[in-house]
């Protein structure tokens, strides 16, 4: 495992990843349109259900905003890297060119995970970013050192938590071939993450905080952001995205023994 | 004797289809359960008792939901991505020699998967209704015979707008993008994540204009017997199918005409 090597390695990627999505650029601004409007969707959403009621589940209007901007971030992040390269792993077990990618003299994982990069997610992560800025502004909180650790951290958490969900389902190929709709499955789950998940009924809180954290995703730094979280959370936000992150690397190294490549 | 040969061709295209889908059952029950939005959407609305205001009790609005995933899961459009593939791929061309046009192969394609969904749009809301009894409603007959017709339309709508984005793939490489910008007006206005009664007014005085809530909204207010205007809705559906049959039908022949096969 050498640090250099690798970045040399993802400077690569990026270059030519870069050089071949530049190639489509009114792709990029038709992106752009697409990542604006679905945030004043949901923004259009959040006010019909804030327009006779207070707070849902114990958050205001602009509390709420913040989720969006977090989800918003998280949607650009998975847009630019999990999206374009998971949706890949399928694509290489279905033509048996994952044979190329374990020969080379580099991690596997690191390679099926970065080898691609779709820049028009990076427009989707700034707007998110504005977003948050903004409701930070209108919810008037004071930013100071501990404050930003802390929500970096959350934010670390969340990202390590919704690649290695991302991870996990487009590892399941190697015994299922298509798990294109897997993906969607995870996709429509995500959708959640957009509303506080103290909105939802007691039953879907208990699965999407165990089963499938999203409660852990954006709930939680939202919490951070607006100082209402208790440490004992933050700590286990910690150790549930080390959990899935270590659980989906064992999981890969697991799954590539059954790989058996086309044709043989 | 010319419609007698039409029926034969899209019969046997049908069964061709329907046999496809067979094959990829997992895939289309992935496919089904990741439209289950309509569910979580409802666990907002009433955990918070957000209805109240829209004075439409839990019952209805949990009716009009579930009815709202039956009007979704037989009116998804994907034509433009297996358009978009066959043309980036080359496969069109042999596609374009024979005696019919590719699109009722599409739409073949879209029926068999229909079909091969049903059950499992069933057992889904089988699911829901063991943990919601109450909501359970037997429409009559001509009701359910109008919202299948009406569900229909608003299949043909999308099947219709889609197509006319996938003959963009003529000019330009990518016509999915364009494709996922329109799915977010779809998404927030046709009434799938918030029934259209509930939107506020400035939207509702011009939104009857467009064809979004009669993708989904009409329909699923016909099925679960929530108010609404049964021949006004009608006829918007026919209308837009009116309106946008000829635009099709131009941009198919400019767009054969522009089109070069691969390697030519």
């Amino acid at each position: 495992m050498n640090p250099r090597k690798y970045l040399k390695v993802y400077s690569k990627f990026l270059h030519t990843s870069l050089a071949s999505e530049l190639e489509y650029k009114t792709n990029i601004l038709i992106d752009l349109i697409t990542a604006i409007l679905s945030l004043i969707g949901s923004i259009f959403l959040l006010s019909i259900f804030f327009q006779n009621n207070g707070s849902i589940g114990g958050w205001k209007f602009e509390e709420a905003l913040i989720i969006q901007g977090i989800y918003t971030i998280l949607n650009g992040i998975t847009n630019t890297w999990f999206n374009p390269n998971l949706s890949e792993i399928v694509k290489h077990i279905r033509e048996g060119t994952l044979d190329f990618v374990l020969l080379k003299p580099i991690d596997s994982q690191f390679f099926i995970s970065f080898k691609k990069l779709n820049p028009s997610g990076f427009l989707e992560i700034m707007i998110g970013v504005c977003l948050l800025l903004f409701s930070i502004r209108i919810n008037q909180i004071n930013l100071n050192l501990i404050f930003l650790i802390l929500s970096l951290i959350t934010l670390i958490c969340s990202i390590c938590i919704l690649y290695s969900l991302w991870f996990f389902i487009s590892t399941t190929t190697i015994w299922f071939v298509k798990t294109w709709n897997a993906t969607e499955v995870l996709r429509s789950f995500l959708y959640i993450g957009r509303f506080p998940l103290n909105s939802f009924s007691f039953s879907i809180r208990i699965f999407f905080s165990v089963f499938i954290p999203i409660a852990f995703i954006t709930t939680i730094p939202s919490e951070v952001f607006l100082g209402i979280s208790q440490l004992w959370q933050i700590l286990l936000t910690v150790i549930v995205a080390i959990i899935f992150l270590v659980t989906s690397r064992k999981f890969w190294l697991f799954a590539l023994r059954f790989y058996s490549s086309a044709s043989s | 004797m010319i419609s007698n040969l039409i029926n034969r061709k899209i019969f046997t295209l049908l069964k061709v289809q329907y046999s496809n889908m067979l094959e990829y059952r997992v895939e289309i029950a992935l496919w089904a359960i990741s439209g289950i939005i309509p569910f979580f959407m409802l666990n907002i609305w009433t955990s918070n008792a957000l209805n109240e205001s829209i004075k439409i009790s839990d019952i209805m609005l949990s009716r009009y939901f579930v009815s709202a995933f039956f009007v979704r899961q037989f009116s998804v459009v994907w034509v433009v991505f297996s358009f978009e593939e066959d043309s980036l791929m080359g496969k069109l061309s042999p596609y374009l020699i024979q005696p019919i046009n590719p699109f009722f192969r599409y739409f073949a394609q879209h029926i068999a998967e229909q079909i091969t969904r049903f059950p499992f749009a069933l057992i889904i809301a089988i699911f829901f209704f063991v943990f919601n009894p109450e909501s359970i409603w037997i429409p009559n007959l001509d009701i359910l015979f109008l919202s299948i017709i009406s569900t229909f339309l608003s299949f043909l709508i999308q099947f219709l707008i889609q197509s006319i984005v996938a003959c963009l793939c003529f000019w330009t490489e990518k016509a999915s993008s364009i494709e996922r910008l329109l799915f977010i007006p779809t998404l927030f206005l046709s009434g799938l994540l918030a029934p259209v009664a509930s939107f506020p007014e400035y939207v509702k005085s011009w939104i009857f204009l467009t064809p979004f809530p009669y993708l989904i909204d009409f329909p699923a207010n016909l099925l679960s017997g929530n108010e609404t205007n049964i021949s006004g809705g009608f006829s918007m559906q026919i209308i837009w199918i009116l309106l946008l049959f000829p635009v099709f039908r131009k941009i198919w022949s400019a767009g054969t005409k522009k089109y070069t096969a691969m390697g030519s």
